[in-house]
């Protein structure tokens, strides 16, 4: 059993941003938040709006302020470095946003676009060029694409551009903010097929942020579900999104709606159960 | 996920946006004006010494204020300097001191705004403070102190008026800069290692160009005007031919020579003209370039609404109730610029019965909520049912007018909307915007209307109803806006609800309490509902009859049992494949390093 020195590590992680106006308290998006990926893992970071599932992916980046705690990759400390060190890291981490419309400069063709991480890294044209072809053809999309402008392409087709660029440094890890749920159901399943996919070909880790328990499920080796800046529960993929433990999870689980009417007015009566004996119980917790 | 938008995905041609934008602007009539005049003038400009053999200064005092002549074109001014010379010479500095003036100006503005918008912080508190305080000074009166200082200089004149302009591109910059400071791929960019400046020069000032130029156009038309102004009250400068001095010296010798004061009277309203028109069209044509254009010609396009039929399911219930909302063969189009028809709904047929709730699911860009926008009378701009009709209780929707979909809007057919913090006013109380329609609709005093309002957020289960009908939208979370909506949508006990997409904005514990909040209403008031949504959870909890759409057109329809126990069309199923509720875990890495953990025992 080698268990595998974690790629990711953040611990204890508290991110505040300043309110405007004289003497306000700032804002605590995270309350001392604890994750690690391992290399070639997929971690699926479970929430909904406003439980800082995104702020933790921005402190991983390096675009939302660490206030305390720490941020390790590979052993070393990147939660407080500076820019030009954060420059460098370009090549270990990387970035696919929910929204395949505003992640994509619109005056840029896609080759452009592709190429400016290798740019940075002063990879000469012809080189860039060619890596282009070959990230256009790893997410499934034909050669011509590379001189078009993004207005040209579909959600779906855009979220694979934006996973391209992603991938053209080769990093150890991505962040994932969402990156299916501005899709259609039929996109959103080939997308994470592709995701599936890059990661058993070259081994890249995830953290993959999202609200749907489903699509975490899908593609997560384990799974760690936020609510109100806190991790509530962290561990098994498939445990913690079939048979979780605490009542938010277990909350989160019951309201997803099933297709299937019978099956869904069965889930509707348990959900129902399950929140008057949450209620119950916690009624009880304060009393005692 | 506006439908008019993704109707037809144009693959253009492979053009940069700024040739483009160029070309547009020599084939806009006033663009190519403005073009050819300042062009003009930059030439007279730089050729000025070829334009003219006569030295501007030559003052030649036996043949002053002249008439036209082979020799001065122009004639003599009053003290005898060819005139021709120096209007050529004098548009010479007048358009450099102009162009100074400009300069200076957008150095100083675009680099601020730039560093200001980028950075923020302390640099754009400071900016604005200096900002406000240069607007506050009165530029004509700084430019008279200062020439008593320096003394009478066009540059430092102009050099002056370039600082004191500099705002204008200041605030210009900072504003668009802070709008796409925070888009995505300017992020992405930073992560992909990207240094500042080059982020700022690719991807920030690009959008910040074309305004910029706009600016630059009508900043160089305001220092014409000043100097001018300066020039016209004696305050030019001496030593060199300026259009303002020049109407100055005409303007003594009105009486003697009136032809005097037509030559710089001209060029400087010409040279203004051809600025101001520059900007104008440069505008236009940014404009255009963001909304299409609209439809020109009137003639009716040929409506093309065949099709495979529809898998159609048979009906299970044993009594089918009376039929509320029919329709049939409905298509609905944009107008195009040529006069075609782009079609987006392409002979749809579906009934709604009394009291019943019929889902209507499909991707984005097949065409539902087109169809449920026709049944509500409100096409966006450019929309039209081309053929087919709505029946709605026995009455024909299509081809009534706006007065009269009015009587049936809000009435007896309403809506509950997907974005519900955009459908509320942000300036008026929710209680206010509940009271009105009911007094409107039903006719009844505002206390009535009131206490009806009170009920009714009763009734949609939000905990305190006299707070929220208080209450301002801001203060209210989203799934409390939609209950504020779905309440709205009851209040004068309509027979149809549209819903289009009602939890999708959703957080997904919220959509569950709104679905029930929806099943538990629509069983009490017997409402039909048309659901329109992308997912199959929502409809298998709500819905007793569902049609599928693909591309504008119904592919399968039916009782929704029926349907999710077997679904025939090749469509459906594939969306059937796609859900993923019921699919297999990833399964973990390697099991022996995993365990499972509850963190919120651990805190």
């Amino acid at each position: 059993m080698t268990a595998a020195e974690p790629l990711l590590e953040v611990t204890d992680l508290v991110v505040e941003y300043p309110i405007k106006g004289f003497g306000r308290k700032p804002f605590r998006a995270l309350k001392g938040v604890s994750i690690d990926v391992k290399p070639g893992e997929c971690v699926g970071l479970v929430g909904e709006s406003g439980s800082g599932k995104t702020t933790l992916g921005r402190a991983v980046l390096g675009l939302a302020p660490v206030t305390e705690g720490s941020v390790k990759f590979k052993g070393r400390e990147i939660g407080t470095i500076s820019r030009r060190e954060r420059r460098e890291l370009s090549e270990d981490i990387q970035v696919v946003f929910q929204d395949p419309y505003t992640s994509l400069n619109p005056s840029l063709t896609i080759e452009q676009t592709l190429a400016e991480p290798l740019r940075v890294k002063n990879v000469s044209a012809a080189d860039a060029r060619k890596r282009v072809r070959t990230l256009l053809d790893q997410v499934g999309l034909p050669a011509d694409a590379a001189q078009r402008l993004p207005r040209e392409f579909s959600g779906g087709q855009r979220q694979r551009i934006a996973i391209a660029r992603a991938l053209a440094l080769e990093p150890a890890l991505i962040v994932c903010d969402e990156p299916v749920s501005a899709l259609d159901l039929s996109t959103q399943a080939r997308v994470l097929d592709l995701f599936k996919d890059i990661q058993e070909a070259t081994g890249v880790a995830y953290l993959f942020v999202s609200h749907d328990l489903a699509v975490v499920r899908h593609l997560s080796h384990r799974v760690a579900v936020m609510y109100h800046g806190e991790i509530v529960e962290y561990g098994d993929g498939d445990k913690v999104t079939s048979d979780p433990e605490h009542p938010y999870t277990q909350r989160l689980l019951m309201a997803a709606p099933v297709a299937d009417p019978d099956r869904q007015a069965q889930r509707r009566a348990d959900r129902a159960r399950m929140l008057e004996a949450q209620r119950e119980a916690d009624l009880q917790a304060g009393a005692a | 996920m506006s439908q008019s938008a993704d109707v037809t995905l144009e693959v253009a041609e492979n053009v940069g946006r700024r040739s483009h934008l160029a070309r547009r602007m020599l084939k806009n009539p006033t663009g190519l004006f403005a073009i050819i005049v300042i062009a003009l003038l930059i030439l007279m400009a730089a050729f000025a010494p070829l334009l003219t053999s006569q030295d501007p200064d030559y003052a030649d005092i036996r043949n002053i204020l002249a008439s036209p002549s082979a020799e001065h074109l122009l004639g003599t001014d009053s003290a005898g300097r060819d005139v021709w010379a120096r209007l050529v010479f004098a548009t010479r500095y007048s358009l450099l001191g102009a162009a100074l003036a400009t300069f200076l100006a957008a150095i100083i503005g675009v680099t601020s705004g730039l560093i200001a918008g980028y950075y923020g912080r302390w640099f754009e508190s400071v900016s604005a403070w200096l900002t406000s305080l240069v607007m506050a000074l009165p530029g004509l009166v700084v430019l008279l102190a200062a020439r008593a200082v320096i003394g009478p200089t066009l540059w430092g004149a102009m050099a002056i008026f370039g600082v004191l302009l500099a705002p204008a591109f200041y605030r210009l910059t900072q504003a668009a800069v802070m709008g796409v400071r925070n888009e995505l791929y300017v992020d992405a960019a930073r992560v992909a290692g990207v240094k500042d400046p080059s982020i700022i020069g690719r991807h920030i000032l690009t959008v910040v160009r074309a305004p910029v130029i706009i600016q630059a156009a009508i900043v160089t038309l305001i220092a014409i005007a000043i100097q001018a102004g300066l020039g016209f009250i004696g305050m030019s400068d001496p030593t060199i031919p300026t259009w303002g001095g020049m109407l100055n010296d005409a303007f003594t010798k009105m009486y003697q020579q009136p032809l005097l004061l037509v030559w710089p009277a001209s060029i400087i309203a010409l040279a203004s003209v051809a600025f101001a028109l520059f900007a104008n069209a440069l505008r236009d044509e940014l404009e255009r370039s963001a909304k299409p254009k609209k439809a020109k010609s009137k003639t009716k396009a040929a409506v093309n609404a065949e099709g495979a039929p529809a898998e159609v399911h048979a009906e299970t219930e044993a009594a089918p109730r009376d039929l509320l909302l029919e329709v049939d063969g409905l298509v609905v189009g944009y107008d195009q610029p040529d006069g075609s028809l782009t079609q987006v709904v392409n002979g749809v047929s579906l009934t709604v019965r009394k009291g019943e709730v019929h889902g209507l699911i499909g991707e984005s860009g097949s065409g539902k909520t087109q169809t449920a926008f026709s049944i509500l009378g409100l096409l966006p701009e450019g929309g039209r049912v081309a053929a087919g009709s709505i029946v709605f209780d026995g009455d024909e929707l299509t081809g009534k007018s706006v007065k009269q979909m009015r009587k049936i809007q809000g009435k007896r057919i309403s809506y509950v909307p997907q974005e519900p913090m955009s459908n509320l006013d942000p300036s008026f109380t929710i209680g206010s915007q509940l009271v009105e329609p009911m007094r409107e609709t039903l006719g009844i005093s505002g206390k009535e209307a009131k206490a009806r309002a009170l009920d009714l957020l009763a009734k949609v289960g939000l905990p305190d109803p006299e707070k929220t009908f208080r209450s301002y939208p801001h203060q209210v979370s989203g799934g409390q806006a939609q209950r504020v909506l779905i309440a709205g949508a009851i209040s004068c006990e309509p027979d149809l609800i549209i819903a289009d997409e009602p939890t999708t904005a959703l957080d997904v514990t919220v959509q569950a309490d709104i679905l029930d909040l929806l099943r538990g209403l629509q069983q009490e008031l017997g409402v039909a509902v048309l659901l329109v949504t992308h997912n199959f959870g929502v409809v298998a909890d709500l819905c007793d009859r569902v049609s599928v759409m693909q591309k504008g057109r119904i592919v399968e329809t039916g009782p929704a049992r029926s349907i999710f126990a077997g679904p025939r069309h090749a469509y459906t199923q594939s969306l059937f494949d796609a859900i993923l509720e019921d699919g297999a875990a990833r399964g973990s890495l390697s099991h022996s390093s995993d365990r499972h953990v509850n963190a919120g025992g651990a805190k």
